[in-house]
């Protein structure tokens, strides 16, 4: 079996680990209400957590090219960015998936070069684009002290 | 891969509070990027507040006066003989928790001092130690704890950081409104000189200079008049509005950000040519420039003060009646509070449109209607004439302000002038409008730029239903009637929702309406194309 | 803790009856005794709470407006979410307290939509908290067949109707399950759900602990001691009739039921079970949406200090001048 069968054999069962992984970051009684509420507009941040990380699920199965993994990345890592992450904490549900897959599937050793390099390529893009994020709220903080100041001269 | 260094090693530096730890024993951590600069010793020395002094947030010490926690316990005192809405929601409180996953702030940051309950509770623990029986004897038992200086930080940390927009009172069993809370503890902290500046700078300002902005009659003048000439370049017609003339029939009060940033100058521009094309006998003032109130942020009697100046100049000018902008808290003060505050307004009339003679019975004794009330009853009258498909290009939503929802209940009025001015107008999914609208989260003078992350945080829930909308139809323009939406909406969209733009619903009105003596329009206030018009004609 | 502490409580006050009658033999403090001074201390603690609350004015009208205003005549108006006047504010507030109206907005809002379950947490509150409400007035009112003679015909058709299914012998009544059943959800909702337990207090927890024993020893009784009716009926007219007696040979059982009524009632007036009269003051609910027809009193309102137009135009007279705005004085 290649390692893109059993990861869309496993993907439930995987995809579900991850998003219990990265929402165990917050603080219980927020992981729980991530976890159980499965409204979009009740639960934004669980939301697109799991409708991300079901993207980029998919993404990695249909061998994806860097650039189309940009805008999937984007809605978690916006949300990411302002939440008080450090930017090492910020990606690093990326490399969650690595524990995922850990505990979910046997990976042959020829393969899991190419995976981990996948994830780690992940990460860069990430990285990426929580920096543009966090450039984005300075210049949106920015605006408006200009604005701020043209009134009060 | 069982020899990586596991991820979650990582996740588990971040400094989350120990979840077994009650929420009494977890001291507030002041984060940046969630909390508002302090008051600075000029806005309050204007405003006569007490404590004034320079101060700074993140430093340990904060100045306060030798016996704060007396100067506390004895506010609430007075409060609790003042207000049965503070007494009771004090007392009748069940932990029930059908608020608790009702707040943007919570929905946003995942925070859990930010949900409701617990937002209340950090007042109510130090009530019960101090003014109830169970509390005195029972202590933490029964949910009271002692007011030191930690818990007064934590006080100040979450009280700006609720929008006092009453989401969660509209699921409450028992009515308990947040808002109203917020309001009594800002009150509470605004007896030690702990306000944020974003709200005591611009309510001094409007104090002195009579709105927000701090602009001076002359400059007053001068942004209308700009707005004039904008207004001609577009349309050919030369509007011509007064300033406090006596005399006039009606008064005319917004909010002054719509005299100033866009895309409040487009609404104001919309104001500008719909009262021109109806020959409205109206004017602007600029000593009651300002419609909001950012005393009702800081306390009741500051909100007074600040809005006192409507019914007084009205009062001066003798006009008839007041016309009221589209903004959100300024009409949950006209409408809840003014005629309480600073009635009787015996010297008005009851508002009446010289246009369609429509008496606003509804606004029978406070006497001020909201130009969308206005508006609608003019569409309905059809006294406009009306080319929609100018906004042909614009696919809109509509976003319920707060205050106009939860604090007036004015559903119905905007969403009739816009689905006449527009032809492709989207609700966003049912639990995101109307009474259950979520904030923009800047609600209640939280829109500082420092504090921009908790914006974006707490903004996050309507620009999630907003997406839906764009992904679903296609949508590309947020249309609201509030002031503080216009400021705050646009760099939410900017962040979560890209491709999304902000207006004011007069500014689609006047888009859509046909003047007298016009030139062919060939791009709408903004400046845009507009090359509708020739494709309807074909 | 939290959870244990107030259990551990309801146990030690049952072991206290016990105690105090089967060994003490204290049988006039807690059958005659106790009940008159918690009675007594239930009305008028609850009298002094709502007392308490009318004496604080409500200088606003404040209504959470949850349905269209009224405005133009054209314009459909919600009369029940956003009234305009009494016959409206009465409508909202008997849905508000009849079927809990707030409650279940919670469950409107779900679009089920996208592959996931849709969550029933919310839903179950709603159902949960009607059940136990109204199952536990409607034992209340059918206690009233012990302290009434004789008893009257709408109290013997609501027993028959809570009975009908005419399960065992005695009967079972429909609410007693019902109550024990909805109060353990509720129980059971505040440990289990990390949310909610995060936001409960001790003082959450005990009134539950205390209405689950009552509710348990009341079915005890009913069902499987059986304590003879006649008996506690003699008894209860005797307490009404100031003339108590106390009961020859009741089991003790009847005495711990009749002890934890007699703390949760002393313990209403205290506690945030008062939340049963305070629903009928709360601002937001219980006012008009009327404010701009009909001017609200402020009882405390007071002259402001403010800016006033003559001040300002002292300030600003020149600048005004320069650009053509009037002014009072030139």
């Amino acid at each position: 079996m290649t390692l893109n069968d059993s990861l869309s054999k496993n993907r439930e069962s995987i995809i579900n680990r991850w998003f219990d992984l990265i929402v165990d970051s917050y603080p219980q009684n927020t992981a729980d209400f991530i976890k159980s509420e499965k409204n979009r507009f009740a639960n934004p941040v669980g939301w697109i957590i799991k409708k991300g990380i079901e993207d980029i699920f998919e993404g990695i199965i249909q061998n994806k090219s860097d650039a189309q993994f940009f805008p999937i990345l984007e809605d978690i890592i916006k949300i990411r960015a302002v939440q008080e992450f450090a930017p090492s904490e910020a990606i690093s549900f990326i490399f969650l998936l690595k524990q995922a897959l850990c505990e979910k599937v046997v990976i042959e050793n020829n393969e899991l070069f190419a995976i981990e390099s996948k994830i780690d390529t992940l990460a860069g893009i990430s990285l990426d684009i929580f920096m543009k994020c966090r450039e984005k709220i300075e210049q949106l903080k920015a605006n408006e002290d200009r604005v701020l100041k043209k009134s009060n001269s | 891969m069982a020899k990586e260094p596991k991820p979650q090693e990582i996740i588990s530096q971040i400094n989350y509070n120990p979840p077994q730890k009650s929420w009494m024993d977890i001291p507030v951590e002041m984060k940046e990027g969630m909390f508002c600069y302090g008051a600075k010793e000029k806005s309050l020395q204007t405003l006569d507040f007490p404590n004034v002094r320079s101060w700074s947030v993140l430093e340990e010490d904060w100045k306060l006066p030798e016996k704060w926690d007396k100067i506390v316990l004895e506010g609430i005192a007075e409060r609790l003989k003042k207000y049965r809405s503070f007494k009771i929601f004090m007392d009748i409180c069940v932990r029930c928790g059908a608020c608790a996953d009702k707040c943007h702030f919570f929905l946003g940051s995942g925070d859990p001092k930010n949900m409701p309950v617990l937002r209340a509770e950090l007042l109510r623990s130090i009530y019960r130690k101090n003014f109830t029986a169970a509390g005195k004897i029972l202590g933490k038992l029964a949910g009271a704890r002692k007011l030191t200086l930690n818990v007064l930080k934590e006080w100040w940390y979450y009280f700006y950081q609720c929008s006092e927009c009453r989401r969660c009172s509209v699921f409450c069993p028992y009515g308990i409104d947040t808002a109203e809370i917020t309001i009594i503890a800002r009150e509470l902290l605004n007896l030690l000189g702990l306000n944020i500046e974003w709200i005591a700078g611009p309510a001094a300002n409007c104090y002195l200079k009579g709105n927000h902005l701090g602009l001076e009659p002359h400059t007053i003048k001068n942004s209308i008049d700009f707005l004039v000439d904008e207004i001609e370049e577009k349309t050919g017609v030369r509007v011509s509005p007064t300033f406090n003339r006596k005399g006039a029939e009606i008064l005319f009060v917004t909010p002054s950000g719509d005299l100033f940033a866009d895309p409040g100058t487009y609404t104001c521009m919309g104001y500008l040519m719909l009262f021109h094309e109806l020959g409205l006998d109206y004017t602007w003032s600029t000593y009651a420039s300002e419609g909001g109130n950012f005393g009702f942020f800081t306390s009741m009697e500051l909100a007074k003060r600040l809005n006192t100046k409507i019914y007084a100049e009205a009062k001066r000018l003798g006009v008839k009646w007041i016309l009221g902008g589209e903004c959100g808290h300024m009409w949950r003060v006209i409408n809840q509070y003014m005629d309480t505050f600073n009635g009787p307004a015996d010297f008005l009339e009851v508002p009446t449109s010289p246009i369609t003679g429509t008496k606003f019975e509804n606004a029978k004794s406070t006497k001020m209607t909201h130009i969308s009330e206005f508006t609608a009853d003019l569409i309905k009258h059809k006294k406009l004439n009306l080319d929609p498909r100018r906004n042909d290009h614009l696919k809109v939503t509509f976003h319920d302000s707060c205050n106009v929802a939860r604090g007036m209940g004015m559903f119905e009025e905007p969403r009739y002038v816009i689905k006449n001015v527009c032809n492709h107008f989207y609700e966003m999914p049912e639990n995101t409008i109307r009474e259950k609208t979520f904030c923009c989260g800047s609600g209640s003078g939280l829109n500082a730029s420092e504090n921009m992350e908790m914006r974006l945080r707490g903004g996050l829930p309507r620009a999630n239903a907003v997406k839906y909308v764009q992904e679903q139809y296609g949508v590309n323009m947020l249309a609201c009637i509030c002031a503080i939406d216009r400021a705050a909406l646009p760099p939410l969209m900017n962040y979560w929702v890209p491709g999304v733009d902000v207006t004011g619903v007069t500014e689609l009105v006047a888009n859509a309406l046909v003047m007298k003596g016009e030139k062919k329009r060939t791009t709408n206030l903004r400046g845009e194309d507009l090359s509708v018009e020739e494709k309807a004609d074909v | 803790m939290k959870i244990l502490f107030p259990l551990l409580v309801v146990i030690i006050l049952v072991g206290l009856v016990f105690m105090g009658v089967q060994e003490a033999n204290l049988h006039l403090l807690f059958g005659i005794i106790i009940p008159y001074v918690s009675v007594t201390i239930f009305i008028l603690g609850v009298i002094a709470r709502v007392v308490n609350w009318s004496r604080s004015p409500v200088p606003f009208r404040i209504p959470t407006t949850c349905g269209q205003q009224k405005s133009l005549s054209w314009i459909k108006r919600d009369c029940l979410e956003n009234p305009s006047n009494a016959v409206g504010v009465i409508g909202r507030m008997a849905l508000e307290i009849l079927t809990f109206r707030s409650l279940f907005r919670n469950t409107q809002t779900e679009l089920k939509q996208g592959p996931y379950l849709v969550y029933h947490e919310e839903k179950l509150l709603w159902l949960a908290a009607l059940a136990f409400h109204w199952s536990f007035l409607i034992v209340v009112i059918r206690h009233f067949r012990l302290f009434i003679e004789p008893i009257p015909g709408c109290l013997s058709l609501l027993c028959s109707l809570d009975g009908f299914m005419e399960i065992g012998s005695p009967v079972v009544f429909l609410s007693g399950v019902a109550l024990l059943g909805a109060v353990s959800f509720l129980l059971l909702r505040r440990i289990l759900s990390p949310k909610i337990s995060y936001i409960s207090l001790t003082a959450d927890y005990f009134p539950l602990f205390l209405i689950i024993a009552i509710a348990a020893s009341g079915i005890l009784m009913r069902y499987f001691v059986k304590v003879d009716v006649i008996d506690i009926k003699a008894y209860t007219l005797g307490l009404l009739s100031l003339h108590p007696v106390i009961p020859a040979d009741v089991s003790v059982i009847f005495y711990i039921h009749l002890f934890l009524v007699c703390v949760l009632l002393v313990y209403i007036p205290f506690s945030k079970l008062m939340h049963l009269g305070g629903i009928f003051l709360s601002p937001t609910r219980n006012m008009a949406n009327n404010n701009r027809l009909k001017r609200h009193i402020n009882p405390w309102n007071y002259p402001v200090k403010v800016h006033t137009y003559e001040e300002y135009e002292e300030h600003f007279r020149e600048k005004m001048k320069q650009v053509g705005i009037p002014v009072e004085k030139e």
